[in-house]
């Protein structure tokens, strides 16, 4: 502890040294910090998806339909708690860049079965009395100023109503919101029976199934049991679970994790160059302090330790500086002005992030403080 | 000027020499720049390539007939009664077999990905053989043309590498029947490479489409009969359809994508510069610091303030132009062609691209690392030029 006066003088002696480095460290673990907040938002919904649903779909692909009747038949499943029919929709809000899902459901089962979607009770209510009644996550009515009341003009585009017109009127009665940061609040969600109702083409098939097991152990064998029912069927089926669904549509982007993680190496790799050149010159200057220093008593060891506590110092301190800036702007700020389903920092990463900064205060203080250790005293003490 | 120009060179020179003895230093500043440069061009070249491979294959005289309102294929109908209009219209080109249209549907299958043996969504393309006059493009590169009335498919070249169970002779089951495939083709990379192509009769029964179809692709007599083929379908009550160039059709869809990763990849390369900037600046500091018995001995030697500087900064821009160099061609030679594959939104499947470092992007990362050479030098060459000479020399 005595020794902190000390360090702290050494730290300032050269000041625009030391802030240069600090600010290089700050802005490596600021990128840092949104690299993780896009991996985050890119493979969305694989963290949050339930241990017991499974979602089943047309074996061939996800964009082939099935039949709505499949639904009593895998209810009829031993194992299978729950089950709900979803569909993609597809439409367009005004213009195609205007993006988000939108997905016709049974209000109450489905909300059942996704209990992170929470909407105020009367809402639910106001959605079970109104036909043409759609609820929507709170990022979207954010983004277009939705209120409840507003009609939402909806451009159908793979679904027409009857008489081959292609816009759909929802009323929108509730905005729901998401019990945690990795849960997606983009959706609209509107009334299967309204829907099966007004389609003119396509009626009695469905896009999915989402499907509850009664425990996580026995998913595997309910999956093989409901594509086993179907088989044969001009509808085939393909059953896994919801987590390997959603993982499998992050896959197809692209490997986001490898990508991140190529960058942030060659990222890190870079400031330790700089950073690590930086210690060596702020010790190889010092080497006739560090003599008076051995001369007067201190052991090697201490030495050692005192010229390291002070790279350590610089990493964590630009480290913490860093991480913090990034989980502010990112909190605040969101640069791909909502392409992505959430946008935060996961608090796993933020604390990989406070580990890196101690990784990289060791390393680049490893080869300066070896010279100090091993450095003679009179040698030292020569070059003052 | 005769002398000042000599004074120029000759400290320049005196810097530029003495680079060997800051080993350590200056190697951490060429090799960080090098760093910022290559993940900048390494991040821009998945976007150059993913664009390239939209746009690569279409010629100017390739149309693409749509439904009216219609932003994509997948949203997209016509009829076999509107298909025949199309292919009589005045303008396109018209051999022995016809006119060189093809009426075509695609869907989307499942197939696994080869690298991660998760599933992956792959169009399958119905066409007429008459595709393969509408698109000159394409070649076959193994095997033989599908034969019409069978369950017979042809494999673009990048399909074949991406996903599995895709190489000649193969047999795959796509809805209740077997198909086999009987040849690969290859598209001067563009994006008919991603797909599956089959008789679109085959597949309008294998998924009871009936006789629709969801576009038409055709090809003009000439670049510039587009407009006489355009107002001649425009101008017909009997059909509903927007004609588009195949060029800027898939030039439309790649933008969101493009977009995306060139914006994510100036934020990163910018934010790494500034890193670099400050090591930069750390170096030549340093370098100054060091030399500040040299600079202040050449100024009592008579040298003027400029010179001085002027070397200060030729020492910082040579250290960040040999990074820049380095970091472009090692982006070069890791990520040019380098193969991968990634999901189009507008198409909901898989195009398969090849990373392109062009000679543009590694000038824009040469420049790039320029100017974070310069402003690295600019403020150490003042300080250098500031110090007072006596209080310098005195160090010696």
């Amino acid at each position: 502890m005595k020794f902190l006066p000390f360090i702290w003088r050494n730290l300032w002696r050269r000041k625009v040294r030391t802030l240069l480095t600090l600010a290089s460290i700050a802005v490596a673990f600021l990128l840092y910090g949104y690299l993780a907040a896009i991996r985050a938002g890119m493979e969305a919904g694989v963290t949050v998806a339930g241990q017991d649903r499974l979602v089943v779909r047309h074996k061939t692909s996800i964009i082939q339909t099935l039949p709505v009747s499949y639904l009593d038949r895998i209810v009829r499943i031993p194992g299978v708690k729950q089950a709900v029919s979803c569909t993609w929709f597809g439409g367009i809000y005004q213009e195609p860049k205007n993006f988000f899902p939108q997905i016709p459901v049974d209000p109450v089962p489905y909300l059942q079965m996704y209990p992170e979607f929470r909407l105020p009770e009367e809402q639910l209510k106001a959605w079970l009395e109104k036909r043409s009644g759609a609820i929507i996550g709170r990022k979207t009515a954010k983004k277009y100023g939705f209120k409840v009341g507003d009609r939402i003009p909806i451009q159908g585009t793979i679904w027409r109503r009857a008489g081959n017109t292609p816009v759909w009127e929802f009323d929108l009665v509730g905005i729901y919101e998401a019990a945690d940061a990795a849960t997606d609040e983009t959706q609209l969600f509107f009334r299967y029976d309204y829907f099966e109702e007004a389609r003119q083409d396509g009626k009695g098939q469905v896009g999915w199934y989402v499907v509850r097991v009664n425990d996580p152990e026995v998913s595997e064998r309910v999956a093989r049991q409901i594509d086993e029912e179907f088989m044969n069927s001009p509808w085939e089926t393909k059953a896994e679970s919801e987590k390997a669904f959603v993982q499998s549509f992050a896959k197809q982007v692209g490997d986001i994790g490898l990508i991140t993680k190529a960058i942030m190496s060659a990222v890190f790799f870079t400031i330790l160059l700089i950073s690590g050149n930086t210690m060596a010159q702020a010790v190889r200057e010092r080497t006739g302090e560090i003599g008076v220093l051995k001369a007067i008593g201190c052991t090697n060891e201490l030495t050692m330790v005192l010229v390291l506590a002070e790279s350590l110092f610089t990493a964590l301190v630009g480290g913490g500086l860093g991480l913090g800036t990034a989980a502010l702007l990112i909190a605040a700020w969101d640069p791909t002005q909502g392409a992505l389903p959430v946008f935060y920092f996961p608090t796993s990463d933020l604390l990989w992030g406070v580990a890196l900064a101690v990784l990289l205060g060791l390393a680049t203080g490893f080869f300066p403080s070896l010279r100090a250790l091993r450095i003679g005293v009179s040698e030292a003490l020569r070059r003052l | 000027m005769i002398n000042w120009l000599y004074q120029l060179i000759a400290v320049a020179g005196f810097s530029l020499r003495t680079i060997p003895e800051r080993k350590g230093a200056s190697l951490a500043a060429v090799f960080g720049i090098a760093g910022v440069v290559a993940v900048l061009v390494g991040v821009l070249s998945i976007a150059q390539g993913f664009r390239r491979a939209m746009v690569a294959s279409g010629s100017p005289e390739t149309v693409l007939v749509l439904r009216r309102g219609a932003d994509a294929e997948m949203m997209s109908g016509l009829q076999q009664e509107e298909v025949r209009l199309i292919g009589n219209a005045p303008g396109l080109l018209r051999g022995v077999a016809g006119p060189a249209a093809s009426a075509e549907l695609f869907v989307v299958i499942n197939l696994p990905k080869r690298t991660t043996g998760t599933d992956a969504n792959v169009p399958l393309r119905g066409v007429e053989l008459s595709a393969f006059v509408v698109r000159p493009e394409v070649q076959l590169i193994a095997g033989r043309r599908f034969e019409p009335g069978r369950n017979e498919l042809l494999v673009g070249r990048a399909a074949a590498r991406e996903f599995a169970g895709l190489d000649l002779n193969a047999t795959l089951r796509i809805g209740s029947a077997d198909w086999t495939v009987v040849g690969i083709f290859a598209d001067g990379g563009g994006i008919a490479e991603s797909e599956i192509w089959t008789d679109s009769r085959m597949l309008q029964s294998a998924y009871r489409r009936g006789e629709t179809y969801q576009s038409v692709y055709a090809r003009l007599e000439s670049e510039d009969a587009f407009m006489t083929f355009k107002d001649a379908l425009t101008a017909d009550p009997r059909l509903q359809v927007d004609v588009i160039r195949q060029v800027d059709y898939y030039a439309k869809q790649s933008e969101v994508l493009y977009k995306l990763v060139t914006g994510f990849g100036t934020l990163i390369s910018v934010l790494m510069g500034f890193g670099a900037l400050f090591g930069a600046l750390n170096t030549m500091y340093n370098a100054v610091a060091v030399r500040s018995r040299e600079i202040a001995t050449l100024r009592a030697l008579g040298f003027q303030t400029v010179p001085v500087v002027v070397s200060v900064l030729a020492e910082s821009l040579a250290l960040a132009l040999v990074g820049g160099i380095l970091g472009g061609l090692g982006a070069y030679l890791a990520f040019n062609g380098f193969e991968a594959a990634t999901l189009n939104y507008q198409s909901f499947s898989q195009v398969a691209f090849s990373f392109a470092v062009t000679p543009i992007l590694l000038i824009e990362g040469i420049l790039y690392s320029a100017v974070i050479g310069l402003l690295g030098g600019l403020f150490p060459a003042i300080r250098a030029a500031r110090q007072p000479i006596a209080m310098a020399l005195r160090e010696l």
